[in-house]
């Protein structure tokens, strides 16, 4: 079969004669057509949303986890391969509480995001494994940078942001919060915000999905955790009238 | 006195203590404090081997970062080895972090160690810092490998006399010139009492602007009750000296 990266595709160790790894973007790929996952960095905290698909009736609610505890101080929400970002998650477990052990303090965001991505670019290097087929939006925060949002990407690349989407919608999402106060915004309109977007960009309008939230701010004393319920149904409901109010307008 | 005799006590002094087979111990008093914009740290100059003094004027406030100090007491050789590993494993997390790891951190290495070897090595050590979330503080790191946060802390075999005089003496956000005189009188009271304790007196005042460092020589080491002064002739030439004849 021929295809774009004919011959020079087959494993990770080879670059394609225009500089490309194409094995990296592969993974790429896999992170691009999971469903959306976003974060804000606000003023006085960090928000993160998964828009989880719901594959079947049967599934319990709240399954199918999308956002995962890393440490006191720090959550990360996965996108992509889903067993793969439970690696990468129980990789970050590790690196935060050897840290922790080892230094007697909380492990910094910086060196959270660093240890996270320079273990993700090892799978780039090596021929015997594959990329991680994840991206990883960090949410974390410490004394001496605050609150603060990293993403990771399968290739090992790393940025802090003020606020990022990655998956399917990803590139509406950033559209529609670019426009955004970062240095205004408070967590609990970020919170209306996340799901206001997820739904306005949610495509597959027959399929039924769940809005994972969480949060670092001080009313979850400066912990990762859950956005509380009432929170969540509350920022839905104003998400489903404003996404009716936009249908209203044609 | 006559220096054949001298001659003679020291090799009584050899045979008796063994001195061959005495490792160097920095006998020593140190002494910690934090005040109102930083810390204090202070020690005395004694190593000693067996009776002998093997050096009257040692060094034994250790610098590990820019704004950590580490005081030395116990077997000299595992505090010295204790401390370099510490400044390694330091300057490395300063360079992950892109800037100077807090004071607790640093004693978590130190207590690590002492921990992780406690039967090989006999190291009590006070870490003592300042950093910008926390201020001065200090912590005392004992042999087995506790690490305890306090406003003041001693250690040493000289630190035995003077636990009264800190108890009493010692008071809540001390300016540092209170400071400064609270750590030195505390280290003169214990070179008096402690054999293992004596010579110099060394500190360290650290504050938000960096670090100074004061030396006191030995004639100049407040004396208590007792005690000698020192031979005129001695304090004309400005050193402790043995005086013959």
């Amino acid at each position: 079969m021929s295809g774009i990266g004919t011959g020079y595709d087959l494993s990770v160790t080879t670059y394609s004669p225009d500089g490309k790894v194409f094995q990296t973007d592969y993974a790429q790929k896999a992170v691009d057509n999971s469903s959306t996952a976003m974060g804000i960095k606000c003023k006085d905290g960090v928000v993160l949303a998964v828009e989880k698909l719901v594959l079947s009736k049967l599934l319990v609610e709240g399954s199918n986890r999308r956002i995962f505890n890393i440490d006191h101080h720090a959550g990360m929400a996965v996108a992509g391969l889903q067993p793969d970002g439970r690696q990468i998650v129980n990789r970050a477990q590790d690196e935060a509480t050897q840290y922790k052990s080892f230094y007697g303090e909380s492990i910094p965001g910086s060196v959270l995001c660093e240890r996270v991505a320079s273990y993700k670019h090892a799978f780039n290097l090596y021929w015997s494994m594959r990329p991680y087929g994840v991206s990883s939006l960090l949410a974390v925060h410490d004394k001496a940078a605050g609150p603060q949002l990293y993403l990771v990407e399968p290739s090992g690349i790393a940025h802090r942001y003020y606020g990022t989407a990655v998956g399917k919608g990803r590139q509406s999402v950033k559209t529609e919060i670019e426009r955004l106060k970062f240095d205004q915004i408070s967590c609990r309109q970020a919170v209306v915000e996340c799901a206001k977007t997820l739904y306005k960009v949610h495509e597959e309008s027959g399929k039924p999905f769940e809005l994972e939230m969480s949060w670092i701010c001080e009313e979850s004393g400066w912990k990762h955790a859950r956005v509380p319920a009432e929170l969540v149904a509350e920022a839905e409901q104003q998400a489903k009238a404003a996404a009716e109010e936009s249908d209203m307008e044609d | 006195m006559d220096l054949n005799a001298f001659g003679r006590g020291a090799a009584q002094a050899c045979s008796n203590s063994k001195m061959s087979d005495a490792e160097p111990h920095t006998g020593t008093t140190i002494v910690a404090c934090t005040y109102n914009g930083g810390v204090v740290l202070g020690a005395d100059g004694r190593v000693s081997t067996g009776n002998y003094v093997s050096n009257r004027a040692s060094n034994k406030i250790m610098q590990l970062t820019d704004n950590v100090y580490l005081l030395r007491s116990g077997s000299a050789a595992d505090t010295q080895a204790i401390g370099d590993y510490v400044r390694y494993f330091s300057e490395q997390l300063a360079g992950e972090l892109g800037e100077d790891p807090s004071v607790q951190t640093i004693a978590n290495l130190v207590g690590t160690m002492n921990y992780n070897n406690k039967n090989m090595l006999m190291g009590a050590l006070l870490v003592a810092g300042i950093d910008k979330h926390s201020g001065g503080q200090v912590f005392g790191v004992p042999i087995g490998g506790t690490i305890v946060p306090e406003k003041w802390a001693i250690d040493g075999s000289g630190s035995t006399y003077i636990w009264g005089y800190m108890d009493s003496a010692w008071k809540p956000d001390m300016t540092r010139e209170e400071a400064e005189g609270f750590v030195t009188e505390a280290l003169a009271l214990a070179m008096a009492r402690d054999a293992s304790s004596g010579g110099i007196i060394r500190t360290v005042t650290l504050d938000k602007d960096g670090a100074t460092m004061r030396y006191v020589g030995g004639n100049e080491v407040p004396l208590f009750h007792e005690e000698l002064q020192p031979p005129a002739a001695a304090a004309a030439a400005g050193t402790a000296s043995m005086v013959v004849g």
